[in-house]
């Protein structure tokens, strides 16, 4: 009954279309030219594409001025970092320049040059000189991005292995991270998800034959000493992730079946950059937010949130699944004696394993 | 053989009376073909751009119920909240959608449809059947995607990139079951539907165009569209191929992108693969892919904004050569999608090179534009404030261009919102003015009737009003760290202060989305309301305005017009109007200026 009666309106809805386009063609308006831009037309968007250009330099006003902190360009954490943050400040300048000299030519034109009756435009219909102009200069402030890019890309990838980094394994997971470090005797042991035993809790698949494994310390959270060079080894058991730590500038993907590398310095312990004066009101305006919604939260009987302390954090950078978006660690930058007393409290892989 | 074709093609339809079904649903005729892939396209979009609304409502507002959730959402919206899986589906959906169905088929296949023919001088395409072969394998591909969106288990979910394992494996996330393989099937329909229309559009425009058509006398669109053409024909199948490994190894047992994977408690027999080999497959398409998008949309903005300047394009050569060196390079620059994948760091130097070599013929083709404007006489028709819309976001979005094609800087903000930001910007806005300058600048052509222009100008005041609100801060959250394709932030408080500017794109968004509906109301009103069209309403040089407002089959009556010059003769000295068509013959000692 009900198909019979979908059916029966969408017949008559049809009909019903069917028969107004009927009057409408019937009705046809004549041709005539009032769908076209008229002068007055002309002059009211001539004014609104300048008030536009103000829009865009409003704009950009306002996002540098309410959230132009910008994190990830003061700041960093990690010794290449200044070199990344002062290429991307340059970046940004010249990006700045372009765009405000670029968007006022084009809204400045479109608003000096709006048509009128009588007027003729001026046929002008190619320039090599011009052209040549505007195709130098690109290539030149290209060059030169592109030359102190590359030096900055091949400082950063490359591992100088006579710097003597400390070995750590990132692992990742569907949903969360681990570490692995290679112990007293800096070789990270041998490992394959194919030799996951959860019985034994070997949880990453670590080779327990293999000597140089069994020194290995296993954990959650990341404790990296300041000023050591770090060497971290990215493996992924399941999908794809990405180690992405923001404060440090670095991120590289975890990939299954192979070994990915970053490395890089921390060059402040976790305890100093929360002193930084920028972190100390980033994270006070943070935990005013907080309170705010810990009061909205409390009005309808529900927990409030806990008060904030700024921590370095590892976060997953790949779509990786349902809670990609809570897939997170702790890292902790501390005074090379803290680090390695923290490390003499770990438990080895050896020792973890449980035997049956 | 194009002589042959030339001449009286369609007496041969003419007697013929067409039914309903060879005129309106199987038709071969281009122009008909051409409103099929805009209202299919059209149709897809609103769901593309609902699904973002979706998504952005969820940023700004996460875990509050929602009514639209509930309505639209179904199941996956239990109590009106949304789920995560379905977050990483509409990310996935909305970007497939708007990148294929919508800124490819819709497009390209409206534009190239309708304009190679008109704008060239042929009766039609060189194959009207393959032509609707065409249309009628983006229609099941799009049905195909549509009917994904209601299995069971779930849309695919992996991100429109679909990198494996995590849409290998049903086992890593449900959308990777019934929803991946309705998606990989789509895709490779898709894609042939894709290659059937491109390589008709070469050969049409290589074979079919009027006596004195010559190359450099063909309007910019037609280089946008032939050189788009070729791209796709190169690029696409390598698509192709990825997505027919991956189908093999989500179900033949194959390992060609995977290896070495423990998931859910158990090892899986895969060895050898590398998903890193996907992703250069992937890209190698992926990359291209925005040009494919972005070259129909600026071919458009070269000819609307000529036209509407009343003066010819600035520097013509140096843009068809721009277009060229854009298509040359398109395809050696996929590298810079995967900086951080775990290739050699030196090949990350090879890419940063020749990504940051685009920029100059990018650069070339702005500048070009401002200086057409420059001592123009302009008519801000919608059609030419949606141009000039493209052309600033191409700036804004192209400039951050050079942040992330550098892989030093890559680094820190891959993957962040200043990723979505900028390509959203240069490609997303952009390409979609393109295609709203297209639809109102053609609009007299399609359906023989005007678009409204005051709602033309209300549509383009607030979509370009909230693009610039929603992308232009979106750039500065990215520069604080915050990663895409987050279901919500706030187990982060380190992003807590980036909520209120959350609130504010969506707001943006929401906006900018529900204003759509004046261009959609305007759209098919004007179908039947709209005042009728005169026969050139821009007036306009090119070709397809030589022809009758009511479509006949064939184009032309009588004999096709011959071409005696370039298409852009605006406010030519020595002529009384403001422009001169192209089957105008030169006046005696009139020099052909542009070469």
């Amino acid at each position: 009954m009900t198909t019979f009666l979908t059916i029966l309106v969408l017949v008559s809805i049809t009909v019903a279309i069917w028969q107004m386009v009927k009057i409408f063609d019937l009705s046809r308006k004549p041709a005539d030219d009032s769908e076209i831009a008229t002068d007055q037309d002309n002059k009211v968007n001539g004014y609104m594409l300048l008030g536009f250009l103000i829009f865009i330099y409003l704009i950009t006003i306002i996002s540098f001025v309410l959230w132009g902190d910008l994190p990830l360009l003061s700041d960093a954490a990690s010794e290449h970092g200044s070199d990344v943050d002062s290429l991307f400040i340059l970046s940004l300048v010249i990006i700045f320049i372009v765009q405000t000299i670029t968007q006022f030519l084009l809204h400045y034109f479109a608003f000096i040059y709006r048509g009128e009756k009588g007027k003729k435009a001026l046929f002008f219909a190619d320039n090599d000189k011009l052209e040549f102009i505007w195709t130098i200069i690109p290539v030149i402030v290209l060059a030169g991005l592109i030359i102190s890019g590359l030096f900055t890309w091949t400082e950063i990838m490359t591992v100088d292995e006579n710097d003597d980094p400390i070995v750590v394994e990132l692992y990742a997971q569907q949903f969360n991270w681990k570490a692995r470090y290679a112990g007293e005797d800096n070789v990270l042991g041998k490992a394959n998800v194919r030799l996951i035993d959860l019985d034994k809790a070997n949880i990453l698949g670590v080779d327990e034959s293999d000597l140089n494994a069994q020194d290995d310390i296993i954990v959650t959270e990341l404790h990296l000493p300041v000023n050591r060079p770090i060497l971290f080894k990215m493996r992924s058991q399941d999908v794809l992730h990405s180690a992405y730590m923001p404060h440090f500038r670095a991120q590289m993907n975890c990939v299954p079946g192979m070994i990915t590398q970053f490395s890089f310095t921390p060059t402040i312990t976790t305890e100093d950059y929360r002193m930084l004066p920028n972190i100390v009101e980033k994270v006070n305006n943070i935990n005013k937010i907080r309170i705010k919604k810990s009061e909205k939260l409390a009005s309808q009987g529900e927990e409030a949130l806990d008060r904030y302390d700024f921590d370095f954090l590892l976060l997953c950078n790949k779509i990786c699944g349902k809670s990609h978006y809570n897939m997170q660690m702790k890292i902790i930058v501390e005074t090379e004696e803290e680090f390695n007393a923290w490390m003499a409290e770990q438990k080895t892989f050896a020792a973890s394993l449980i035997q049956n | 053989m194009s002589a042959h074709v030339d001449t009286h093609d369609h007496d041969d339809h003419g007697h013929h009376k067409e039914t309903f079904i060879t005129k309106y649903i199987f038709s071969q005729d281009h122009k008909m073909i051409a409103k099929q892939y805009l209202i299919t396209g059209t149709i897809m979009g609103v769901i593309g751009v609902l699904m973002s609304l979706m998504m952005r409502t969820q940023i700004a507002w996460p875990g509050e119920p929602n009514v639209l959730f509930k309505a639209l959402l179904g199941k996956w919206a239990p109590g009106g909240v949304m789920d995560a899986d379905i977050y990483l589906a509409l990310v996935t959906i909305h970007g497939t959608i708007m990148v294929f169905f919508v800124l490819t088929a819709g497009l390209s296949g409206t534009f190239s449809n309708l304009l190679i023919p008109l704008q060239i001088g042929a009766r039609d395409m060189a194959s009207g059947f393959l032509n609707m072969v065409s249309y009628w394998l983006f229609f099941i591909s799009s049905l195909v995607m549509v009917i994904s969106l209601f299995v069971a288990s779930g849309p695919a979910a992996a991100g429109w990139t679909i990198y494996p394992p995590l849409s290998a494996l049903p086992l890593a996330q449900s959308g990777s079951g019934m929803g991946m393989t309705l998606w990989l099937v789509s895709m490779a329909i898709f894609i042939a539907s894709s290659l059937l229309g491109s390589l008709n559009y070469i050969v049409t425009v290589i074979n079919l165009r009027t006596k004195g058509m010559s190359m450099t006398r063909l309007p910019l669109t037609i280089w946008a569209f032939f050189v788009t053409a070729i791209i796709g024909v190169v690029s696409f199948p390598v698509l192709l191929s990825a997505a027919l490994l991956l189908i093999m190894d989500r179900s033949f047992g194959t390992s060609f992108f995977l290896s070495d994977i423990f998931i859910q408690g158990e090892v899986l027999h895969y060895q050898g693969g590398s998903p890193v080999l996907f992703e250069h497959l992937f890209w190698f398409l992926g990359h291209p892919e925005v040009y494919i998008v972005l070259l129909p949309a600026l071919g458009i903005t070269s000819e609307v904004i000529a036209t509407n300047s009343r003066k010819p394009i600035f520097g013509y050569r140096a843009m068809v050569l721009s277009i060229l060196a854009i298509a040359f390079l398109s395809t050696i620059v996929w590298g810079h999608h995967m900086f951080i994948s775990g290739m050699n760091p030196f090949l990350g130097s090879v890419f940063t090179f020749t990504t940051l070599l685009i920029a100059i013929p990018s650069a070339v083709k702005a500048f070009n534009y401002i200086t057409t404007l420059w001592k123009g006489n302009l008519q801000f028709n919608p059609a030419m404030l949606f141009s000039i819309g493209l052309v600033s976001t191409f700036i804004t979005g192209g400039l951050t261009g050079i942040i992330l094609g550098d892989s030093a800087l890559d680094i820190n903000v891959h993957d962040t919102y200043f990723v979505v930001a900028h390509f959203h910007l240069v490609m997303g806005i952009s390409a979609l003015y393109g295609m709203f300058a297209g639809i109102y600048h053609w609009y007299p052509k399609l359906f023989g009737r005007m678009l409204n222009k005051n709602l033309g100008y209300v549509h383009f005041w607030v979509t370009a009003i909230s693009a610039y609100g929603v992308f232009f801060p979106m750039h500065f959250i990215g520069m604080a760290g915050l990663p895409r394709r987050y279901y919500t932030n706030s187990n982060f408080p380190l992003f807590d202060d980036l909520s209120n500017v959350n609130v504010l794109i969506t707001i943006f968004a929401l906006v900018g989305g529900v204003f759509q509906i004046v261009f959609l109301y305007n759209f098919v009103h004007s179908m039947f309301y709209g005042k009728r069209a005169p026969k050139n309403p821009w007036r306009s040089n090119t070709m397809e305005w030589t022809t009758e407002v009511e479509h006949i089959h064939g184009n032309w009556e009588g004999d096709i017009p011959h071409v005696y010059r370039w298409p852009y003769d605006y406010s030519k000295p020595g002529y009384e109007e403001d422009y001169v068509p192209q089957n105008i013959p030169l006046k005696e000692g009139e020099e052909e200026l542009h070469h």
